[in-house]
Parts: C-alpha cells; sequence; structure tokens
C-alpha cells in the first residue's frame, strides 16, 4: 500500500477508535451526533470540490439535499396498496421493487424500495441541477451563486406550500434503509453502531473517490481552470463543461446525504431546505479551506457534531454566519492552511521566501 | 465552389492563412484588415511597435477573441469564431506575454494539463481510476517528463510552478504548449524578461521546436533575436500590415525604418 492510501486508513482507524471509546465509556449517544454530522458532510465534501476546484459557489446545496431527503421520503411513505392494480405497481411489484409492511399505526402499506428511490433522487437531482447548470455556467463570476440562491428559496417554499409535501411539518414515518446482509439504516438505537459504520464507510468511500478524481485528468483540467481559466480554455480545457459536470456531481452527492438523512431521522422538514443550511455548507467549505478535502471534512464534522450537540444555543445559525465572515476576512485561503503558514512561518527564518508571490501575480498587479 | 477548390491546394503549402481580419476596441483599430499566411515548417516573426496589434492578433488566431471580419484558416478549414479550446484540439498551442501557469499545481502537473487533448479519461473512469486511465495517467506522466527533460527542468517537476522564478515559469509554459502535440506554436514574447543567456537559449529551443516539425508564429521585441531566428516577418503598425518578407526585406523597408527600426539605426 503506498503512502498515498495512509490517510484514509487513518480515518478508518479513527472511526474505530470512536466507536470503541463510546462503547467502553458507555457515550454511545455521541454517535447519533457523528452519524448526522457525517451525512451532513457527504453535501460539503461535494460542494468542495465545486468551490474549491472550480471557483463556483452555490447557495442551492441545502436544496439539493432537501430534494434528495424528501424524494426519498415520498417514495417510501407513499402507500401503493390503493393503487395495487395500476400497471407500473404491478410491474415494480413483480421486479421486487416494493415493500409490504405494517407501519407504526398499524397500517398495511406498500412503498417503493428505498434502492429505487435513491436512484430516482439522484437522478432527479442531477437533472436539475443540469438544468440551472446549463444557461448560468456559460457566464463567467459568481452567477452560479446568485442563481442557486434564488433556487434554493424556490424549493424551500415548493415544500412549506405543498400540502402533498407535508407543508411545514414536512414527511415522517420514513422507514429505516434496508441493506443487504439483512441491516437496517435508521434511527433505532440497537441499529446505532452499524448504522455510524455504515455511513462513514459511506464517507470514507467518497473520500477515496474524490481523492482520484482530483488526481485524475478530469481533476487536472479542474484545477487548471482554478489556477489559470484563459490558459486552461487555451490547453484544450472545455472550461463550461467541466464546470457543469463538476456541479451536477456536487448536486447529486447532495442528494446522496439528504436520503440517507431522510431514512435516518425517519423524515425531513422544510428547513433542510433553508437558506441558511446552504450558508452553512458554504461556510464549512470556507473554513476547510476551499481546495482541500481533507480540511473540509474536519470542519464539517467537528462544526457539525458541536451544531447538533447544542453548544451554539439559539445562536446556531449566527455562528455559522460569523464564521463564515470571519474566515473570509481573516482567512480566505481557509482556517486551517493559515495556521500552517503561521506554523510554517514561525519555524523558518527566511519567511517571505517560504510564500513567494508568483511572478504571474505581480506582472497581474502591475497592469491591473 | 471553384473559390474553395483553390484555396484547398493552396493550403498543402500554408499551415495558417489569416485573411482581412479585423477587430477594433471602440474607436481604436486593434487589428486593421491583415492577411498573411505562415508555410508549413516555417518561423514567422510578427514586430511591432508597442501597441500594433500583435498580441490582438493572438488572440484572435487561438480563440480568445472574435474577429469582427476577415477569415482564419488552419490546415485548410477555417478555425476563426471556434472556442478556445476547439481551436487547441485543432492543433494550435500558444504561450502567453505575461506567463499564464496554472498555480497551486506542480510543474509536472502544468504540463499534464496540456496532455488534455491527448487523453481520454472522464468523471468516471477518474473517479474509479478504471484501468485504461492508469494506463493512460502513466503515459501521460512520462511525456510530460521527456518534455521537462527537453526544456531544462526535469529537476523541478514537482515543486509548485508559480513558485519559480520568472524565466522557468516561462519555460514550464512552453512545455505546456508543446504537451498539447500543436502543428502550430504562438509565442507572445517568450523573451520578456529573459536575461541575456536565457535568451540565447530560447533562440536555441524555438529552433529546436521547428526541427520537431512544429510552425511557430513568433511575437517579440528583442529585434536580434527574432531577426535571427525568423524565417519571415510581418511588421505591423497601428493595427496594419506595414511589410512582410525576410529578415533583410524588412530591414531595409523605408516604412518599417521609418515607423520602427528608425530609431534604432541612428542609434546604431
Amino acid at each position: 500500500m503506498s503512502r498515498e492510501w495512509v490517510p484514509f486508513g487513518a480515518l478508518a482507524a479513527t472511526v474505530i477508535l470512536i466507536q470503541l471509546v463510546t462503547m467502553f465509556t458507555n457515550t454511545q449517544y455521541y454517535l447519533t451526533q457523528l452519524i448526522m454530522a457525517a451525512l451532513y458532510s457527504i453535501v460539503v465534501i461535494g460542494l468542495c470540490l465545486l468551490m474549491g476546484y472550480a471557483g463556483q459557489i452555490s447557495l442551492g446545496h441545502a436544496g439539493f439535499f432537501a430534494i434528495g431527503g424528501y424524494t426519498a421520503a415520498v417514495g417510501t411513505t407513499l402507500n401503493l396498496l390503493p393503487h395495487r392494480d395500476h400497471v407500473l405497481v404491478r410491474m415494480a411489484e413483480r421486479a421486487g421493487l416494493t415493500i409490504q409492511t405494517t407501519n407504526s399505526w398499524g397500517v398495511d402499506i406498500l412503498y417503493f424500495s428505498p434502492w429505487i428511490t435513491l436512484l430516482a433522487a439522484l437522478l432527479l437531482s442531477g437533472v436539475i441541477s443540469l438544468l440551472i447548470g446549463i444557461p448560468v455556467l456559460r457566464l463567467r463570476g459568481h452567477y452560479l451563486a446568485m442563481a442557486t440562491l434564488g433556487f434554493g428559496a424556490i424549493i424551500y417554499y415548493i415544500l412549506l406550500g405543498s400540502r402533498f409535501l407535508g407543508e411545514a411539518d414536512g414527511i415522517y414515518d420514513v422507514p429505516g434503509f434496508g441493506l443487504p446482509g439483512g441491516f437496517t439504516f435508521d434511527g433505532a438505537r440497537n441499529n446505532r453502531v452499524l448504522s455510524y459504520y455504515f455511513v462513514w464507510a459511506l464517507v470514507i468511500g467518497l473520500m477515496v473517490l474524490m481523492h482520484n478524481l482530483v488526481n485524475s485528468r478530469p481533476g487536472r483540467a479542474l484545477r487548471a481552470i482554478h489556477g489559470n481559466e484563459p490558459a486552461a480554455m487555451a490547453m484544450g480545457v472545455d472550461t463550461a463543461r467541466y464546470k457543469l459536470s463538476l456541479f451536477v456531481l456536487s448536486a447529486v452527492c447532495a442528494a446522496l446525504g439528504g436520503v440517507f438523512m431522510a431514512h435516518y431521522n425517519g423524515g425531513m422538514g422544510p428547513t433542510e431546505a433553508g437558506t441558511l443550511k446552504a450558508v452553512r455548507y458554504v461556510a464549512i467549505v470556507a473554513v476547510g479551506g476551499m481546495a482541500s478535502l481533507w480540511g473540509t471534512l474536519g470542519a464539517s464534522v467537528v462544526l457539525n457534531f458541536l451544531s447538533l450537540r447544542g453548544y451554539f444555543g439559539s445562536l446556531d445559525d449566527a455562528v455559522f454566519g460569523v464564521v463564515l465572515i470571519t474566515v473570509m476576512l481573516v482567512a480566505p485561503d481557509g482556517i486551517l492552511r493559515r495556521l500552517g503558514m503561521y506554523t510554517l512561518r514561525r519555524n523558518r527564518d527566511t519567511a517571505p521566501d517560504a510564500f513567494p508571490v508568483s511572478a504571474e501575480k505581480q506582472v497581474q498587479r502591475g497592469t491591473a | 465552389m471553384p473559390s474553395r477548390f483553390l484555396r484547398k491546394s493552396r493550403c498543402s503549402v500554408a499551415l495558417l492563412e489569416v485573411n482581412d481580419l479585423f477587430r477594433s476596441f471602440g474607436g481604436l483599430r486593434a487589428v486593421d484588415q491583415v492577411s498573411f499566411t505562415v508555410p508549413n515548417g516555417m518561423i514567422k516573426g510578427i514586430i511591432g511597435p508597442n501597441g500594433a496589434g500583435k498580441t490582438t492578433l493572438f488572440n484572435l488566431i487561438a480563440g480568445s477573441l472574435v474577429a469582427e471580419s476577415g477569415t482564419i484558416f488552419f490546415d485548410g478549414r477555417p478555425v476563426s469564431g471556434l472556442p478556445p479550446h476547439r481551436i487547441a484540439a485543432r492543433g494550435i498551442a500558444r504561450t502567453y506575454q505575461n506567463v499564464k501557469i496554472f498555480r497551486q499545481m506542480t510543474v509536472l502537473e502544468n504540463v499534464m494539463v496540456g496532455c488534455h487533448q491527448r487523453s481520454r479519461g472522464g468523471f468516471l473512469a477518474g473517479m474509479l481510476r478504471l484501468p485504461f486511465t492508469v494506463r493512460e495517467e502513466r503515459r501521460v506522466r512520462a511525456r510530460s517528463l521527456e518534455l521537462l527533460e527537453m526544456l531544462g527542468l526535469p529537476e523541478v517537476a514537482d515543486q509548485d510552478a508559480s513558485a519559480l522564478a520568472f524565466g522557468r515559469q516561462r519555460s514550464v509554459e512552453l512545455a505546456r504548449a508543446l504537451a498539447l502535440e500543436p502543428r502550430l506554436i504562438l509565442l507572445d514574447e517568450p523573451a520578456a524578461g529573459l536575461n541575456i543567456r536565457e535568451t540565447v537559449q530560447l533562440a536555441q529551443t524555438v529552433r529546436s521546436i521547428r526541427d520537431l516539425g512544429i510552425t511557430v508564429l513568433i511575437v517579440e521585441h528583442d529585434m536580434s533575436l527574432i531577426m535571427d531566428i525568423s524565417d519571415e516577418i510581418v511588421v505591423l503598425d497601428f493595427g496594419r500590415k506595414i511589410a512582410e518578407g525576410t529578415a533583410q526585406q524588412v530591414r531595409r523597408d523605408p516604412e518599417v525604418i521609418r515607423v520602427y527600426l528608425g530609431d534604432e539605426d541612428a542609434e546604431g
């Protein structure tokens, strides 16, 4: 095994260690927040690529998270029994794509398998992000931020205003996600440890995929776009297409997080689509250092864990707003990178040489 | 139809053909009805005073600007109006006057981006490290290291490219452009900011690029360099072409002497 995979091994070891510690100290309740923090991390890992590597800010990722969550919630709570004679329901049932059970109210229900709704959620978020991205990403600048801000607001009010989607209550009674081996991912206490391992395996898997992407041909093209867009185009990179692909990928990641959140919490409400949630995701990526997958994951787990444990009290949303402003003012490269530079600078006498301004920057400054 | 046939037969010699190209910025005629051809395998120089429209002409050929009128044919096919990445795919690479290096990427990675058009791997293949992308990656890496070797940069392959000295950044940019495996390379003032030793090396490098079978179009202020290496020279002034020919012809041209070389001759 090469050195490349050491951080992933370390993460897996940490995940296991934390579980063991909570077991021996009888503090297993911490796992609940760690599971939810992991689910939010899936969103910000995708957003980190978009912000850090394509240089685009999206304020619509809470919307995509909600699209994923609501698709899963609707698909798995819609009772198909009254429509059993419908040809599509019959086909789905025959293909084994439905599940029949008795819900907590003692009512017999037939619903779509969570695997089907998972696929539908990923597909739906992909198509919607494509429709937003195609016109917007042709333009240079922060038009995506504006368009997705509007998009997030639209989703929020649609969820809030649709009786079918539960209005302000959202959708509840969402069943667990049945996995191979008879194991179910849900919020039940006796499934907690397995749910914890499942969701962290998902995060580690996603980190591996994203790490591979960053170090592949398309990843290099994306970093080149961020490094110097005109030069990237002159080297044959179709910049608009790459930004679009990354936007879609990050939206699908957000939906993935949303799907499992709906199954874990047993429901989803419209606040998940709120602008404040979207700002929170952007703040986390900014703290993590934009183009740093590990920084973003670290920031996401710490901040989400503290928030979910209630340490920020009623100032929860304000904390993330202040964090975002502070990062932008003090350390636009991310807190972690700034700390790293600080320690480097203290350890070296030749501080200016350690961080030379590039020749290109000097030229740009001269001509600007 | 007959005219198209004619063009095709002519292009067996001309790799690049620029016809009546025009582009203005507000009231300024940056490139004004410029026409010239670049035969295959030639080093062609473009000179002119500051603001003569040389960089604008490059931007028009490379597609980062769109001409208001006129046509550009590359290898017998029209390229005017195509976006820059499509023009790059046709085989035109470029470097920049101000050096546009990819920040936060190593020297090797910068050059590997140049291989973008000559490789295939997409998002899914990259995420899953499919066997074919692993092989492709190995090939791209080897090819890029070869180019770094050629330009005397192998020892800085893993350094952050934007931290290099200016002259070496120029070499990285050149390696990156060559990684595209272009048929035509546009060099925009490659000697600007270089010291004398580096300039002498540059002349060698440009010749060796031509010897690889790559046609070179070069904009340069260093007169001795451009007179020395160019097979033919186009002289621009206020966006217009005022002369074209070999170094000797251009040097003797009364119009060129008046607007451009005059002072230099008087001093020398």
